[in-house]
């Protein structure tokens, strides 16, 4: 083990739950016999890991009442879990419930619910791909538990900040959410990760488990927000049964490093996986996406689009995986993933990865790399805007197809500022995307 | 208006205009006719600065003003319109945006006082009314997906609520029905006026029977070879132009 894997299990705090003990053990173990991978490992081979080589500890609590400072976070209507450098702050948090949905902490789980708790985490995550996990599972020592009952069909958005408000040493952060939907529920959820306008150094080793049951729909929406410093290492795994939805919204403004896996596994016919997403770095900063959708029955489908704009000398990798099995006649699958470059020192390597056994089956991928294209920003120009303010349109036009399609309205109304005032020096420029 | 003085221009290094002369006068309609190739289109993007096309010689005024030296935007805000031949397509930009973004900055570096949003909406609607587009095409992307008329109506709504000083319509009749050429035309007709000029380039006479230009302008080999009145296209159309490349 080098430094950073001995530091990182040092600084996993003692104050879990007794019934968490077993998972922690076990992670232990494995991440022990666990290699960080290298820029040799197929899955590493653009993204390294350089900037894990420092010291980690663990976060202190931080106070209740201690302001937040400028967060840029949705805000929702619906209950609101707010945790600042992996700790749960009451004072920041709405939690008034919708009929029918439960929301638990780890920490404060009854025993009937630690043991549902115990038996479903993990559960998701498919064998040796997620090679975080057991450092996940080793310093986990409080996280969500979000269950739907059958046939429950929850309106208002749950929303989940993770936020690291950074010291001046540089912190480490476990974050889990385990997400449960049964029988023909419904429900949408939120997860945004930032940090403070005077965070620090963090890494954040973020991991969420959606169990999506027969006939449900989820409409997850994962925001990474954070920027500067910040090291995210996580993903999301899912497992669907028959017929049941996953819509997934994913947004990655650029930070020192973001590598997202998401992984779904598909185990009943008729379900349905959607993902788009966003990536935007600049500076130096790197985002890495891999995702891989697992139809591993018939009669499934999946569609994913994945748009992004690097800047700078920033970059980005974003691989998508399709792997349709032997028995998973009838899949549909799309994939298509564009990226713009506004540098000429910006990166990108997209890879689609198709692995098809079936031969009943309909599969279409695309990916693309330009630049903006030189006769419609001239074409703008003749209509007298400006070139400045034709190219922070044109970059905007570029994912807002994308911001177009996000279905929660108050998600969408935070987004659009967000996003527009991400290519623009000054807010003049965005006036008439706004 | 215009003045154009022995211009040269080429693309790619292959001169395409060679010693270009053209006057156009305030509140005049000059059609420019001419076989394919002939640098009609050139005309129009070399005066719109569009990347690529590199002016060798001669000099181009608009309203007193050098032409040449200006970016792009600064001569659509002096007055320059350039209807485009085949219109760009620009998704994830909607139509309203960019005729909003489009508006303002003309006006403002015009020194007229911007619309609010919903005099700008109401010209909007007005100019979709007049160009017979539905306003839904308002909320789409630029262009996108519209059928090559509906494109042409496009640029029509965008020059009648840009009000330009001198407009210049690049094949705007290649690809319409009759119908949409009335309509075109109507637009064109409505908008003539004492301190507007226009130059319709066109490969047929046929545009000229809806719009009466008060001159017409031979365009081969990259130069004007002969210039008369509306007369002169009726005669092209007859004879053809083989004959005048003979004259030049």
């Amino acid at each position: 083990m080098n430094d950073f894997m001995q530091q990182a299990l040092a600084a996993a705090a003692r104050s879990a739950p007794p019934w968490l003990e077993p998972l922690q053990a076990q992670g232990r173990e494995a991440w022990s016999k666990t290699s960080l991978p290298t820029r040799k490992t197929e899955a590493w081979k653009y993204t390294s890991l350089q900037a894990l080589q420092k010291t980690f500890s663990a976060a202190p609590t931080q106070a209740a009442g201690s302001p937040l400072g400028d967060v840029p976070l949705p805000k929702l209507t619906g209950p609101t879990l707010v945790f600042t450098d992996g700790h749960y702050r009451s004072d920041l948090s709405t939690t008034e419930l919708p009929a029918g949905l439960r929301l638990v902490r780890f920490a404060d789980a009854t025993s009937d619910q630690a043991e549902r708790i115990a038996a479903a985490l993990g559960s998701a995550i498919l064998p040796g791909r997620h090679v975080f996990a057991p450092l996940n599972d080793a310093t986990l020592t409080d996280g969500v538990f979000m269950d739907v009952p059958a046939n429950t069909h929850i309106e208002t958005p749950v929303h989940i900040a993770w936020l690291t408000t950074g010291q001046n040493e540089s912190i480490s952060v476990t974050q889990r959410l385990l997400v449960c939907l049964g029988e023909n529920s419904g429900a949408t959820l939120v997860e945004s990760f930032a940090n403070t306008a005077t965070g620090g150094t963090a890494f954040t080793n973020g991991l969420t488990e959606l169990l999506i049951g027969r006939g449900a729909q989820l409409n997850h929406y994962r925001l990474h927000l954070e920027q500067g410093d910040v090291v995210h290492i996580g993903g999301v795994h899912a497992r669907q049964d028959a017929d049941s939805v996953l819509n997934g919204f994913h947004l990655a403004l650029g930070s020192a490093l973001k590598r997202i896996d998401l992984v779904v596994d598909q185990q009943g016919p008729g379900a349905h996986s959607s993902l788009d997403g966003l990536y935007l770095p600049r500076g130096t900063e790197t985002v890495d996406y891999h995702t891989c959708i697992e139809h591993a029955v018939p009669h499934c489908t999946s569609q994913e689009r994945f748009r992004g704009i690097i800047a700078d000398e920033a970059s980005a990798v974003f691989n998508g995986r399709i792997h349709i099995h032997p028995q998973a006649q009838k899949t549909r699958a799309e994939l298509s993933n564009k990226n713009l470059l506004t540098s000429n020192k910006a990166e990108i390597n997209t890879k689609p990865e198709l692995e098809i056994y079936a031969d009943d089956v309909q599969c279409a991928h695309g990916a693309t790399v330009a630049q903006l294209d030189p006769l419609t920003l001239h074409y703008l120009r003749t209509r007298g805007v400006p070139r400045d303010e034709a190219e922070v349109m044109l970059s905007y036009g570029f994912i807002n197809e994308l911001v177009e399609a996000v279905a929660q309205a108050e998600l969408q109304a935070f987004l659009k500022p967000l996003l527009a005032r991400r290519f623009a020096r000054d807010s003049r420029l965005t006036r008439h995307i706004l | 208006m215009l003045k154009i003085d022995n211009l040269h221009a080429s693309v790619e290094n292959k001169a395409i205009l060679k010693g270009l002369d053209l006057t156009v006068g305030a509140g005049e309609v000059h059609a420019i006719m001419g076989p394919n190739g002939s640098g009609k289109s050139t005309l129009g993007h070399v005066l719109a600065g569009r990347p690529g096309y590199t002016v060798t010689a001669g000099s181009a005024q608009l309203l007193g003003q050098d032409l040449l030296t200006l970016d792009t935007e600064e001569r659509a805000h002096l007055g320059l319109f350039l209807a485009y031949q085949y219109p760009v397509e620009i998704p994830g930009v909607s139509n309203m945006e960019f005729l909003k973004a489009s508006v303002d900055a003309v006006r403002e570096h015009r020194n007229v006082p911007a619309l609010d949003s919903v005099s700008f909406m109401k010209q909007a609607r007005e100019a979709c009314k007049a160009v017979n587009l539905d306003q839904a095409f308002l909320k789409r992307g630029v262009n996108e997906g519209f059928s090559g008329g509906e494109k042409k109506r496009n640029e029509l709504m965008q020059m009648m609520l840009l009000a330009p000083k001198l407009c210049i319509m690049d094949e705007t009749d290649s690809g319409l029905d009759i119908d949409a050429l009335q309509v075109v035309a109507d637009g064109i007709n409505a908008m003539r006026s004492a301190d507007r000029s226009f130059i319709l380039v066109t490969h047929y006479q046929r545009l000229l029977n809806f719009i009466k230009p008060d001159r017409v302008h031979v365009l081969s080999g990259g130069r004007i070879v002969k210039s008369g009145d509306h007369s002169l296209a009726l005669e092209l159309e007859e004879r053809g132009y083989a004959w005048l490349e003979d004259v030049a």
